[in-house]
């Protein structure tokens, strides 16, 4: 149950910074697995989603099975254990949503990405998703993109916020040709 | 970056410091900022408790609970330390408030927590936002930081032998765990699924402590009910519906928003006026008060609605969390009924059979029914499936889902039945695409 150093201790897939912020993160509880459903969700916006290898480790830090880790992260809708794009794209289509034209948002999105729902394209950009409200309800349409927040979108926007995230990704110099 | 609005019968009390750059903590204080904590210090719990209970504060998470009358039940003695858990996982659609508080006013969120504590005497707090907030979990972040450095949050807040320790907590993409068990258990690295009650948190809740779970709303209302007193907050209100509410109003009204107004101000004022009326000057077909989760009003029924707990609830429906939603009258009622139970159907949880299978066989019906496959039994049926979906689990999800739908089939025969002759939807507005299989 000790998270100490064992001898046979694999290679950790988390960076430094990761895993000093697991490491402040479990003192600060009264109990280690509170840290688990953060944890989880840090380590994914790392590695880009939870590998055998993540689930492994988070397992490992906090002294639980590999099967608590995966009972527990399969039922939040915000990990995921294949990789989406760099920039995923969460479009809300519900009530509030919907009755602002979500639904010819997410149209124009498939059109322009080429993508269906959970598809990646195949640069590994973007990836697009169809999710439940994200509370924005009076700045609706809105969509998330990673984490940031688009609001008050029509389908005439759509190509103006691809265009910005890759930018973006040239920015960082790790586009593929756009 | 979310739009604020203002209309001149708005009462700022909790939304007074948006716009203000409260998220700085020297700001934060210059605005009148962590009085209410001194003066509670001063004071002690009673005192706080029996102001809670004249404020007359109801729970905004939806319940509507006595806020002053949770912290009562909060045993003095306790052999496990006590604690406050703020509920920030806000996600009832058509809600937004505790967005623009976690973003204008992370503060305030911080001092009503030390009031919740010092009132029940619990030495530890846990703000806990969705998933999906990050950029506001980063704000709150940074706002505890800075109380911790000010002394407002430690071993000796404020130079005192009182103790008050916040946590800020993400999760991960659930509506379930906005059920208070559910959250408690999300907080302790576990499925979020909701615990048999009793016990209730308030004697039995986080790591097997008494517990006093609280909307994060209700909470940042907290120190100013402190500074203003009780009974002044009160009376701003309705008998037994104390105080301002944060109003979210989406849909097709013309001027969307976060507005606080007066416990029972008219409904109809509020979609006519507050808001500016139906977008494109079409007519209203009905308006969802209070969420997602509370029954369809017709506009007959809107008539003399005030908006408090007692009189939406005698019109038929629900206040819930402060999400009017306003449909116009080119909405189709069906696929409206089918987006909202796909919703439910999604965010079960699965433990409660009826609510697993109930919301899942709604949706099914819903979308064949939707797209022109439907049959006149099954008009009967769904609203059969959900009366008995009704009181059948143990948190309140599975009559989330059910009591929408009733109240859609009810009041929206005609629809329904307009949806029989063989072809997709006669509702659907012109160059929308059709909503199949969601």
């Amino acid at each position: 149950m000790s998270p100490k150093k064992a001898k046979s201790e694999p290679a950790s897939v988390f960076s430094p910074a990761l895993a000093a912020r697991f490491d402040a993160l479990v003192q600060k509880y009264p109990v280690r697995r509170s840290a688990l459903i953060p944890m989880l969700l840090y380590a994914q916006d790392e590695v880009g989603y939870l590998s055998d290898a993540v689930v492994a480790e988070i397992a490992r830090r906090i002294g639980i099975t590999e099967l608590e880790v995966r009972n527990v992260a399969t039922y939040y809708s915000m990990l995921r254990f294949k990789p989406a794009g760099e920039f995923n794209i969460q479009v809300c289509t519900n009530i509030s949503c919907m009755l602002r034209g979500a639904y010819e948002v997410y149209e124009r999105f498939r059109e322009e990405l080429g993508v269906g729902p959970n598809g990646v394209t195949a640069d590994g950009l973007f990836s697009l998703e169809e999710v439940e409200c994200i509370g924005a309800c009076c700045w609706a349409p809105a969509i998330q993109v990673n984490y940031e927040f688009h609001d008050e979108l029509k389908p005439d926007l759509v190509p103006g916020i691809l265009s910005g995230y890759r930018g973006k990704a040239k920015q960082k110099g790790k586009t593929p040709d756009a | 970056m979310p739009r604020l609005v203002s209309h001149p019968d708005e009462v700022k009390i909790v939304s007074r410091r948006f716009g203000m750059g409260a998220t700085n903590i020297d700001r934060y204080i210059e605005l009148g900022g962590y009085e209410a904590v001194k003066k509670c210090l001063a004071q002690g719990p009673d005192w706080i408790v029996e102001e809670m209970k004249a404020s007359g504060l109801r729970g905004r998470g939806g319940a509507g609970f006595s806020a002053g009358m949770k912290w009562s039940f909060v045993p003095k003695q306790s052999a496990k330390p006590k604690y406050i858990l703020v509920n920030g996982d806000e996600s009832e659609p058509g809600t937004c408030k505790d967005h623009l508080i976690f973003l204008h006013d992370p503060h305030s969120v911080i001092e009503g927590t030390i009031v919740a504590g010092l009132a029940v005497g619990a030495k530890m707090g846990f703000i806990y936002l969705r998933g999906e907030y990050r950029y506001l979990l980063e704000i709150m972040e940074r706002a505890v930081a800075d109380a911790y450095d000010r002394g407002f949050l430690g071993k000796n807040i404020f130079g005192t032998e009182n103790e008050f320790q916040i946590i800020t907590q993400t999760g991960a993409g659930a509506y379930e765990v906005g059920e208070e068990s559910a959250l408690m258990e999300s907080l302790e690295g576990k499925r979020g699924i909701p615990r048999i009650k009793p016990p209730f948190p308030a004697v039995v809740g986080l790591y097997g402590g008494p517990t006093v779970i609280n909307n994060a709303e209700t909470i940042a209302t907290v120190p100013h009910i402190i500074n203003m007193g009780g009974a002044p907050y009160a009376a701003v209100g309705t008998p037994r519906n104390g105080g301002t509410r944060l109003f979210c109003i989406s849909g097709h009204v013309e001027r969307r928003g976060v507005y606080e107004l007066p416990m029972g101000y008219s409904l109809k004022k509020m979609i006519y006026d507050v808001a500016g009326g139906i977008s494109g000057g079409r007519k209203l077909k009905a308006v969802v008060p209070g969420g997602s989760s509370t029954p369809v009003l017709l506009p007959e029924e809107i008539e003399n609605v005030g908006m408090d707990f007692d009189q939406v609830g005698k019109a038929g429906s629900m206040l819930g969390s402060g999400g009017v939603v306003v449909i116009d009258d080119q909405t189709c009622i069906v696929e409206f009924a089918l987006r909202t139970i796909s919703f439910y159907a999604h965010e079960s949880c699965g433990w409660c059979i009826p609510c697993r299978e109930g919301t899942d066989w709604l949706k099914k019906s819903l979308t064949r029914f939707h797209a022109g496959f439907g049959t006149r039994s099954d008009i009967d049926n769904i609203q059969y499936l959900a009366e008995n979906m009704l009181g059948r689990t143990f948190c309140p999800l599975g009559d989330a889902a059910a009591m929408p739908t009733i109240a859609f089939v009810k009041k929206f025969r005609k629809e329904f039945e307009d949806h029989l002759n063989g072809k997709p939807c006669p509702y659907a507005r012109e160059g929308v695409p059709q909503l199949t299989v969601v």
